[in-house]
């Protein structure tokens, strides 16, 4: 899950990080209030779950508070890579002198979090470690023992030359791990850390990413989620327990397991179709996530077919078949259904879905090609 | 022959009286696995089925049975702990099913399992299968049958789909893994393939992998450097738009790194055959068999 940059500074302020002012508004009046309460020049930073947020236009500085909602107004409402923005961070605009970056993720390779430190802040990280992988320091944190100080000194130092802000970003560093550690982050940055010329350090822009599995043992995090800036069909699937992403083509795919669901758009995308959609009903699947499956996929016009893949292990297919039969009864389908299904009590679900007029096939490639062509025909 | 199970394993159940846990214990017992022990805490003394006694904690069961293997269907919170009871209680190998541990869970667990000296496979996986000897896990028994090939894979249903083609074309498997789909797990691709080369059963091998990370790409170069016997690999996701978690927690791409393209180039520097579809599969093993 992803937190709002305004989340995020609140949870790294309560952790002791430096962090200009700010508060956030919905609308360009509420803005200018806070502009007019601060009584400095401010940033005005739309806040939407995608990157490139100050390219889209979605970013200002403001030297008045009439400015500031003027800016506002162009922002609140304008789409950053097709989200709607619904609010704005009012926050105190720094003075900049340097610009760093600091950021921790969990490493797939040393399994561990490990951070990563460069002195050239403020812009895109990735394009930092392809061009000139020297530039930044990584330092694998094993969790048993924390960050231990000479660690936090040493990337300190690695971006600083002067010891006071080599200590002051050290300091940083430990209250990141903190924020990181108590958050359930699988990421956590600060880009940029910047030195004001007066020499203080500040972190202008925050952002935190939650590990799903987390939630439910925080719900104080959990609560942050902001169903506004997600897809709403995304949402409608979460709450059903399915695993859901929106895409852009016009076979709907209900299949079980994420690697399997994967396969299946694949198989499409090879028989000249396009997947509208990964749906995982997941393991032990009941016939009402079948219903709401359905009720999601031909929610989207752009569905021209329907494609189920199922392959029963601790998914019962009889389950599956009961639940196609019930959601087609109590909503005809306006669109062609193709139904693979094998594994356990294949014979149950075959004999249910032949007495309530479906056909199925128990072979996946058929199935796909089948699915395809109907997609295409608009039959 | 075959890798991590056979005949000779005996195994105690973590989370045994749970949902799950009953319900796959029963099929793992009647696939002909040694299910030696159950743990549920409070429920020492009773016994599983009327056939398998239940201890509070797996030293116990350990020390009354000789388990030598663990499989832990335990929920997400409780799993990392189950995870090192395992490990610091004597058993060799940890299967651990549960999906839905916290990442950062793994961070600890990972090291000391590693100091305790034992095998972890998964979490979030379907654990393994030596077809005709033992089961421990999920995968479906039925679907399996003895012969040449081993398989290796990050997904689960996916792994079914590749092993019950090979079944129906009639090649058989030494033994079927399960790794996982998580960011960090135990056992990973090069574990296995290691232990595949090793083992005078299996002839050929076929290896499913998933976008994200680099774990695929590190497995075809230990191909490359160390092993004599064929590999067939395949990649799920070449159709996942960048940057969304596709289910697994594994199945993330970001930026350039671990995506499909990135690790089918691998296999085929690697000299790998690659599997274009599941069934696809078939044909390419038979060849090389």
């Amino acid at each position: 899950m992803n937190l709002h940059e305004f989340q995020a500074k609140e949870i790294l302020r309560a952790h002791g990080v430096n962090i200009p002012p700010g508060r956030v508004a919905t609308t360009p009046a509420e803005a200018e209030a806070i502009a007019t309460a601060y009584g400095v020049p401010v940033m005005v930073k739309a806040q939407v779950h995608a990157g490139g947020r100050g390219k889209a236009g979605g970013v200002k500085f403001c030297k008045t508070p009439a400015e500031a909602k003027e800016k506002a107004t162009a922002i609140l409402g304008m789409k950053i890579k097709e989200l709607t923005v619904e609010q704005v961070l009012v926050t105190v605009a720094a003075d900049i002198g340097s610009e760093a970056y600091v950021g921790i993720i969990v490493d797939r390779a040393t399994k561990k979090p490990v951070f990563m430190v460069s002195a050239a802040g403020g812009i895109d990280i990735e394009e930092v470690a392809a061009s000139t992988p020297e530039k930044i320091l990584y330092v694998p944190v094993d969790v048993r023992y924390g960050l231990p100080t000479y660690d936090a000194m040493r990337m300190g130092f690695f971006l600083y030359a002067d010891v006071k802000l080599a200590r002051g970003a050290a300091k940083i560093m430990q209250q990141l791990y903190a924020a990181f550690m108590a958050s359930g982050c699988s990421l956590a940055e600060i880009n940029p850390l910047v030195v004001t010329p007066a020499g203080e350090l500040v972190a202008v822009d925050g952002k935190m990413v939650i590990d799903d599995n987390e939630l439910e043992r925080r719900p104080e995090i959990a609560a942050l989620r902001d169903e506004r800036s997600e897809e709403p069909s995304e949402v409608d699937a979460r709450h059903a327990n399915l695993t859901f992403i929106k895409l852009d083509g016009d076979v709907g795919c209900v299949v079980n397991g994420a690697g399997l669901a994967m396969a299946t758009m694949d198989l499409v995308k090879y028989y000249g179709g396009e997947p509208a959609n990964f749906l995982d009903i997941g393991g032990s699947s009941n016939p009402e996530k079948v219903v709401n499956a359905l009720r999601i996929i031909t929610a989207d016009p752009k569905v021209k077919a329907i494609l189920f893949n199922i392959f029963g292990g601790i998914t019962r297919t009889d389950d599956v078949a009961n639940g196609i039969v019930t959601a087609t009864k109590a909503n005809p389908l306006k669109v062609p259904i193709v139904i693979r299904l094998t594994g356990t009590n294949e014979e149950i679900a075959m004999k249910i879905l032949q007495e309530n007029g479906f056909t199925a096939s128990s072979d996946m490639d058929t199935a796909v090609q089948q699915a395809v062509a109907l997609a295409k025909g608009g039959k | 022959m075959s890798v991590f199970i056979d005949k000779h394993t005996k195994l105690v159940i973590q989370g045994i009286t749970g949902r799950d846990g009953s319900f796959h214990a029963k099929q793992m017992m009647e696939y002909g696995t040694q299910v030696v022990a159950g743990v549920t805490p409070g429920k020492g003394g009773q016994k599983f089925e009327g056939t398998v006694p239940i201890f509070n904690t797996v030293a116990d069961a350990v020390q009354a049975t000789g388990a030598n293997t663990s499989v832990i269907y335990v929920p997400p919170p409780f799993a990392a702990d189950a995870i090192m009871e395992a490990a610091a209680s004597g058993v060799s190998l940890v299967v651990c099913i549960t999906e839905g541990v916290p990442v950062l869970d793994m961070t600890k667990v990972y090291p000391f399992v590693q100091e305790h000296g034992v095998r972890l496979i998964g979490p979030n996986c379907p654990g393994l299968i030596t077809p005709g000897e033992a089961k421990v896990g999920i995968i479906p028994g039925r679907i399996c049958t003895p012969g040449p090939v081993g398989v290796v894979s990050r997904s689960g249903t996916l792994t079914y789909e590749v092993v019950y083609q090979l079944t129906r074309a009639g090649i058989g498997q030494t033994t079927c893994v399960g790794i996982g789909g998580d960011p960090i797990n135990g056992t990973n691709f090069i574990d296995c393939l290691a232990a595949f080369e090793k083992d005078p059963a299996t002839k050929a091998i076929a290896m499913m992998g998933e976008i994200g990370g680099t774990d695929e790409q590190e497995a075809a170069e230990f191909v490359k450097q160390h092993m004599k016997k064929p590999v067939v690999g395949f990649i799920a996701g070449q159709t996942a738009p960048p940057g969304r978690r596709m289910g697994h927690a594994g199945a993330i791409i970001s930026g350039s790194s671990g995506t499909a393209q990135e690790k089918l180039e691998a296999f085929a520097a690697a000299g790998m055959g690659i599997a274009k579809r599941p069934i696809d599969f078939v044909e390419l093993i038979q060849a090389r068999l």
